[in-house]
């Protein structure tokens, strides 16, 4: 058995759009990838629980609601508070792209802005786990 | 990955139900880490306390469902409960949705509860090669029920019975006459039939489904054990039927108690879980020395070339390595 990279993929919050993170889901599948699929209205708590029993490499939040900034500021102080800071966090859904910066800058992973291609997630996806880089 | 420079702390923080070290032993196992074997050995002598049950059924009957509500049942009786949900791995990408954990987000922050999904990754029979250990992790981690949903099962998938004290197979009504429920395979396996989804059918069709399990069932009491099988109707959604379901399996786990037939199931264990594991050892020591002999290679380009067929490639094969 080798080591698949095994992703949770999650929607914080109210925000009732998941047609999204399920299409990204079948998508990281088709990659190759094991996605763990927890659904509409998650707390924080819960996907950091998600996380920590699924001993997942990255957590791939989808967020339409505008909340982004504060949702992944909050998760990521969760995830160092819980012995999870070697987990990737990554966020999708509708990111405006003057905060791709600020978000770089508290430690998301990667972004993927609404209208980015499957390709690039999948490459932007594996490239965090390329030891080159 | 875990720090493991200290083994022993390791395990002591499993032991103590430490879901963080529990989560990062099991993903060792799963990705056949070689330091797996280690802990394993470590935690083997404080497993084989936890009730193991397995609910098995066709895709879509509502085994996730059902185990959420035993999760709801079993915590009301303030016993601690771990699961692990296997899906399919695509034979196409090797890639998976693991799905499970959606209809048991309800448990997802209460403390005592454990889910765990996971992959096939290519292993038939209903289970992943690593269920088996990830059980043995959630046991020695001091779950006393540990619920294990199969893959969708057909009629064959039945390795959960190898595992499992108590088999739970969900069916829905209409499928399953009087015939279909004395075949051989699966449904031999069940200890406690759960007809599910009584509310989409005609209260008839779902009478009907009841009442052709109970009698096919009924006449053929588990010979082994001694155990008769139960019959019951749930709602997964509403929850009706849920309580009983999960005093049929506390009435099972009693059964065996008394009747001395999980020391037994235990030790049937021992000997099933040795032997799978010399054929997994076994099988990757041997074909690693084949694949890197010269006579391997010159097949596999005979039969690319035509030059050879399959089959004689493959008696050839075994025949050099006999010498």
């Amino acid at each position: 058995m080798e080591n698949r990279i095994r992703v949770l993929i999650a929607k914080p919050g109210l925000d009732g759009h998941d047609k999204g993170a399920k299409i990204v889901a079948l998508a990281l599948r088709d990659a190759g990838f094991e996605v763990i699929y927890s659904g509409l209205h998650q707390t924080l708590e819960q996907i950091i629980a998600a996380a920590t029993q699924e001993a997942v490499d990255v957590i791939g939040l989808s967020i339409m609601s505008g909340a982004h900034l504060p949702i992944c500021r909050k998760l990521l102080s969760m995830m160092m508070e819980k012995n999870l800071a070697d987990i990737r966090l990554v966020v999708g859904g509708v990111i405006p792209f003057q905060d791709i910066p600020a978000l770089k800058q508290m430690g998301v992973s990667a972004i993927f802005p609404g209208g980015t291609s499957f390709e690039d997630i999948n490459t932007g996806m594996k490239a965090l786990f390329d030891p080159e880089r | 990955m875990p720090d493991l420079s200290d083994i022993s702390d390791f395990i002591k923080r499993i032991m103590a139900g430490d879901q963080n070290a529990g989560a990062r032993m099991i993903r060792l196992i799963e990705s056949d880490d070689p330091q797996a074997f280690e802990l394993l050995r470590a935690l083997y002598p404080h497993s084989g306390k936890g009730f193991i049950i397995g609910i098995t059924g066709s895709p879509g009957a509502g085994k996730s469902t059902i185990i959420n509500g035993l999760i709801t049942q079993f915590r009301k009786k303030d016993l601690k409960v771990g699961v692990i949900a296997v899906d399919p791995t695509s034979p196409f990408s090797g890639g998976a949705i693991l799905g499970d954990r959606l209809r048991m987000q309800t448990h997802a922050t209460d403390e005592k509860v454990f889910i765990r999904s996971m992959a096939s990754r290519g292993h038939s029979g209903g289970l992943s090669r690593a269920t088996r250990d990830a059980a043995l992790v959630l046991d020695a981690m001091g779950y006393h029920i540990i619920l294990i949903e199969t893959v969708g099962a057909g009629q064959a998938e039945f390795d959960i019975s190898f595992l499992a004290h108590s088999v739970g197979i969900v069916t829905v009504p209409g499928t399953c006459d009087g015939i279909q429920a004395v075949k051989a395979g699966i449904l031999e396996t069940g200890n406690i039939f759960i007809v599910n989804k009584g509310d989409l059918a005609d209260a008839a069709d779902a009478d009907i489904s009841l009442h052709q399990l109970t009698q096919m069932i009924a006449m053929g009491k588990d010979r082994r054990t001694g155990w008769k099988p139960k019959v019951l109707t749930t709602n997964g959604l509403t929850g009706d039927g849920l309580t009983e379901l999960a005093t049929a399996f506390l009435d099972h786990h009693e059964f065996m108690i008394t009747n001395h037939l999980f020391e037994e199931k235990r030790k049937e264990q021992e000997t099933l879980y040795f032997t799978s594991l010399l054929r997994d050892l076994t099988l990757k020591k041997l074909m690693a020395f084949m694949e890197n002999s010269p006579e391997y290679k010159e097949v596999l380009n005979k039969i690319g070339s035509g030059e050879m067929d399959p089959i004689t490639a493959a008696e050839l094969v075994v025949k050099q390595m006999r010498k």
